[in-house]
């Protein structure tokens, strides 16, 4: 999906695991980095994946189902789908990485965590889902619009115009659908997290960056303090100016933040 | 022909300037609203012309059911079946029908219906539908694998009506150990099923190779006819061909003794902006993945206000657009039986579910169209339907399903 804002282009790859064709962006070189993106979609190489790229090979795969990647019929489950990326990074060779989870995509890198310490040697978690908030709820995307959903992840109006344009195309907004259906399909209830994962969290020693956006209305930052608690090795930082969409609103300060802490 | 009388069963107290001030009717309309003394009255009111329906001819009472919503207030049709099933002698209950994805437990669906078919003695006609969009999340089943429940659940009801148990039953959304309810219908092979539907192919196409009768609900001419096309040649590559039994068609018809009586009261009609299912948010309406995805381009747009929500169209409709249209008939008897006789003439069904009262109507004004269509119209249609060999499957004892159709009896064209 193309965004409005002049972007560098990495190049794509299709791959196939349990049957199934991936697609993935990678560019940059060095060690690895994975990046899982939001429930709503990957919108193409972000300045946020560049700026990583200057010291990490960055991958950023299209969720099962999700983007051009082939939807699962079978699957059921956030934790199915962290162990067909776990299947597919065995396949891919990829004994090291940082692994960076955006969102949901937040929820997605601490499931694939819990299954393989070995593989997962820094993990950062944005905004991340999965855990219930002890204080307030995650917000209900089927009650809203695709774009009024979206627009509600940014702290300035501007940086979703900025990304998406003003009127976003019809494209966007059935990927958006397409995305939303395959949310139900597999997180509808309970809505966005996991009843078991919290208990599963405290045996998980990778050091881990919970970064949140100082204005985030779709997660709420109590979901990242009870990460922070259940985590041994983790701290939480937050990024002013920042509402879910933290990698779009404020990259640079990610960014910095991201590579202070994985990229030594 | 098999006339039955229907009703949305409205909550006439719910105070109307707040859904406009909203900007909604349904899901989230606020229950703070609801006005509890005033409904306990309504529900006895609803039996009484429910009863006088029965007294004055009516082949059948249809119930239906719809959640988190002031327009209707049956949140289970079940009950208001059980109700009538003892309130009443020998009207048929036309349920239209049990929203199959939104419960958990088919075979409690199933020990439901049959108890109602045994309390009745075997007047229950056992609509299924998928539910309608709000009431996936009202009731927060996934829209997602909205159809593929409905279908599952219908299989196991149906083999837990027609195969002994004990059984099990290890499906895709619903598990149970043990199959095996002590209480069975008593209607055989099962209660007759009926699928009500707007214009979704998949539901269409899904009546016509189990040979159960379509309902059409109050679609334009135009589309049903395009309904029973798609009907007809399903039913015809599967086997059999589909009679008048097979159509069955919903519409609005309101009659009283004088044109502006039955004018003023048909306005209640519009009471929902003329939307009979409540206003609502599309993606409430449509939550992502219960449409068909060839519809996704059109949904995201009217979602995201890009083009003009097809589900709240009334706006702007007045009473006299829908009846110019000739699926809405309001006026005396003379002219009711004639808007109903063009009905029949166009669309040829052999069931009519007729929807006498809404809004606001009064209890005596709705009691009088009750009356005036027993004393007036039903004789008069039915004659008429008689004489263009309407039958309605009871008429013609048809087959319940292609299930329970002889094997030799079908001739596949055109496969």
């Amino acid at each position: 999906m193309a965004v409005t804002e002049a972007l560098p282009e990495a190049p794509e790859q299709f791959v196939e695991v349990v049957g199934e064709k991936i697609h993935w962006l990678q560019s940059g070189s060095g060690d690895s980095l994975i990046v899982l993106h939001h429930e709503i979609g990957n919108p193409g190489w972000l300045p946020f994946y560049e700026q990583l790229a200057q010291r990490f090979t960055v991958t950023v795969p299209d969720f099962p189902g999700w983007g051009q990647s082939e939807r699962p019929l079978w699957m059921r489950s956030v934790r199915d789908l962290a162990v067909e990326l776990n299947l597919l990074f065995d396949q891919a060779g990829v004994e090291e990485t940082v692994l960076v989870g955006l969102g949901f995509g937040g929820w997605v890198a601490a499931e694939m965590a819990t299954m393989n310490q070995s593989r997962c040697k820094r993990l950062v978690l944005v905004g991340a889902t999965g855990v219930q908030p002890p204080e307030g709820e995650i917000l209900d995307q089927f009650l809203y619009a695709h774009m009024d959903y979206v627009k509600m992840g940014f702290h300035d109006n501007d940086n979703f115009r900025r990304v998406y344009g003003e009127e976003p195309a019809t494209e966007q907004l059935m990927d958006w659908d397409v995305h939303r259906e395959m949310t139900a399909r597999i997180a509808w209830k309970p809505y966005l997290f996991s009843q078991t994962l919290p208990y599963l969290l405290p045996g998980l020693t990778t050091p881990t960056l919970i970064v949140w956006g100082a204005d985030d209305r779709i997660v709420p930052r109590s979901c990242g303090e009870r990460y922070r608690d259940a985590l041994p090795n983790s701290r939480l930082e937050v990024i002013e100016g920042a509402g879910h969409f933290v990698e779009m609103e404020k990259p640079d300060e990610l960014s910095r933040l991201v590579l202070d802490f994985a990229g030594a | 022909m098999f006339i039955a009388y229907f009703t949305e069963q409205p909550d006439a107290s719910f105070p109307q300037e707040i859904g406009d001030e909203l900007g909604y009717t349904a899901l989230l309309l606020p229950n703070k609203y609801f006005n509890a003394e005033a409904v306990s009255e309504l529900y006895q009111l609803r039996l009484r012309e429910y009863q006088r329906a029965e007294e004055v001819g009516f082949d059948g009472i249809m119930l239906n059911e719809h959640h988190n919503a002031p327009f209707c207030l049956q949140s289970k049709c079940n009950i208001f079946a059980a109700v009538l099933a003892a309130a009443t002698d020998h009207v048929r209950i036309e349920l239209l029908g049990n929203p199959l994805p939104i419960s958990d437990n088919p075979v409690r669906l199933a020990e439901e219906i049959g108890m109602l078919d045994l309390i009745s003695k075997g007047r229950i006609i056992s609509g299924f539908v998928r539910g309608g969009g709000t009431e996936q999340i009202s009731t927060n089943a996934n829209p997602a694998y909205n159809r593929e429940r409905f279908v599952e659940s219908h299989d196991l009801i149906v083999k837990t009506w027609t195969e002994p148990g004990p059984w099990r039953w290890e499906g895709n959304h619903f598990q149970l150990r043990v199959v095996n309810p002590w209480v069975q219908p008593l209607q055989k092979p099962h209660p007759r099923i009926w699928m009500p539907g707007v214009a979704s192919k998949e539901t269409v196409i899904f009546a016509a190779e189990h040979r159960y009768p379509f309902v059409a609900l109050s679609t334009t001419f135009e589309t049903t006819k395009k309904i029973w096309a798609l009907y007809d040649q399903t039913a015809r590559a599967v086997g059999y061909e589909p009679g008048p039994e097979t159509k069955g068609y919903e519409l609005r018809v309101h009659v009283q003794d004088t044109e502006e009586k039955a004018i003023a009261a048909a306005q209640h009609y519009m009471w929902m902006q003329g939307e009979f299912t409540g206003v609502t948010h599309p993606v409430w309406h449509n939550p992502s993945g219960y449409g068909s995805p060839t519809w996704r381009r059109q949904f995201v747009e009217m979602a995201n206000g890009r083009r003009q929500n097809v589900a709240n169209v009334g706006k702007d409709v007045t009473i006299q657009d829908l009846m110019s249209a000739g699926n809405v008939i309001v006026g005396t008897p003379d002219q009711v039986i004639e808007g109903l006789k063009r009905v029949l003439d166009e669309l040829r069904p052999g069931i009519l579910n007729i929807w006498c009262n809404d809004g606001r109507v009064s209890h005596e004004t709705g009691m009088r169209c009750i009356e005036l269509m027993g004393q007036e119209v039903l004789p008069a249609i039915r004659q008429y339907a008689d004489e263009l060999g309407l039958n309605s499957p009871f008429d013609i004892d048809a087959p319940v399903s292609l299930a329970t159709t002889p094997q030799a009896e079908l001739q596949p064209v055109g496969a």
